[in-house]
């Protein structure tokens, strides 16, 4: 996948938001990433320095968070983990089954800086 | 996709994502701001602009992706000379995207069908930006469909919306039957798998169909697999009949006010429901 241009995106966001809770810097970007979503979290993690740079968030630490695969069985309705490529009921063996979570592709949070009189408002 | 929040937040997994409120304080001192916002918010936004003008002219856009050489041209080539044999033929239009040259949209005009050629320069995927500009040079008018032959790669295409309503993959039999399991990502967001180059089957001793699309179920994926060969004119009829159905399905979605997402995007359609009345 192509992490660097999806740092870019999350660097976008990321100071347009920090922009509008008029802070001063960002000092951490929390990102939420499936195995199903197509990105690696260490190509991202590699990515980010270089697209933060010069930006409000470019002494930000990234921390990306990696959810489970999970699928709920459209037959018998067990819900149980699954790997990438078998996306299976564990208990009757269908692969009629529903993605739960793990091809999520989430900018979950960040955190700002702010001016000691802003943070008082 | 939606404008303000990530699509994948689902019912299923929001206790996952959710944990913690808004705009709480760090140990630091610092704000937390929860964001929950798609990582490719800003592509998904456009995308949902491309769609939205795909649907103003009632035209079903059609990702179609590959490796190279699995023989994304070749179909439509051949899909262009069946529906000049066809009685209720449709008109289409093709967008297509290369790192580099003319080639491909060159074959697509000689057959008297607009092409707008995207060179993507180094990009090994196409995005809704660049869907966009196409779509400023490629009237939709009087068409039916609009195909966005993607740039051939299993990878990257994937996880980028264009705006488009339905994801075909080509699988060329001379790529081995476990492409599925390799590139999972591509292939569960298949709405129609074709296994192309199918008159080599009886030369390839090593690729199983039923073990191909074994490979496709395992990925929860339950759209149909044809076999198909574009150069010997087999399986066209089928292929053909599906695009009609799903033209007539997206039409009829319309009709309801509803658009059509790839099936992959189900749960974010249920949260977001795009409606065009």
């Amino acid at each position: 996948m192509h992490e660097l241009s999806v740092c870019q995106s999350i660097i976008t966001q990321v100071a347009q938001i920090a922009h509008e809770n008029n802070a001063l810097a960002v000092t951490k970007v929390i990102v939420q990433i499936g195995p199903l979503s197509g990105i690696e979290a260490p190509l991202l993690e590699h990515a980010f320095p270089i697209a933060s740079a010069g930006s409000i968030a470019q002494d930000a630490a990234l921390e990306t968070q990696i959810l489970p695969i999970r699928v709920r069985c459209n037959i018998c309705g067990n819900e149980n983990e699954a790997a990438i490529s078998k996306l299976l009921c564990s208990a009757c063996g269908s692969w009629q089954t529903s993605l739960l979570s793990g091809d999520e592709m989430l900018l979950k949070s960040i955190e700002l800086e702010k001016s000691e009189e802003q943070a008082h408002v | 996709m939606c404008d303000t929040c990530g699509c994948n937040v689902t019912d299923a997994n929001r206790n996952l994502v959710e944990a913690g409120g808004k705009h709480a304080k760090t140990k630091a001192g610092n704000e937390a701001v929860e964001v929950l916002q798609n990582l490719l918010h800003e592509n998904n936004h456009r995308a949902a602009h491309n769609r939205e003008h795909f649907d103003k002219h009632q035209v079903l856009a059609i990702n179609l992706m590959s490796s190279p050489g699995s023989g994304k041209t070749a179909l439509l080539e051949a899909t262009i000379d069946a529906l000049k044999n066809s009685s209720e033929a449709f008109s289409i239009g093709v967008i297509e995207g290369d790192l580099e040259t003319e080639n491909d949209a060159q074959r697509i005009r000689d057959k008297h069908i607009p092409a707008i050629q995207i060179t993507t320069g180094s990009a090994c995927h196409l995005d809704a930006y660049m869907v966009h500009d196409a779509l400023h040079e490629l009237s939709l008018e009087g068409l039916d469909i609009v195909f966005i032959e993607n740039v051939g790669n299993l990878v990257c295409p994937a996880s980028f919306d264009l705006g488009h309503h339905l994801n075909v993959t080509l699988l060329s039999v001379t790529e081995g039957d476990d492409k599925p399991a390799k590139y999972p990502v591509m292939f569960r967001a298949s709405d129609l798998t074709l296994l192309s180059k199918s008159d080599l089957l009886t030369v390839l001793d090593d690729f199983d169909v039923t073990r191909a699309e074994e490979n496709i179920r395992n990925l929860a994926n339950p759209a149909p697999v044809f076999q198909l060969s574009a150069r010997k004119n087999i399986g066209m009829e089928a292929w053909i009949n599906w695009l009609k159905q799903q033209i007539q399905h997206y039409k009829g979605h319309l009709e309801s006010g509803e658009t059509v997402l790839p099936k992959i995007q189900k749960e974010g359609q249920t949260l977001h429901k795009a409606r065009y009345v």
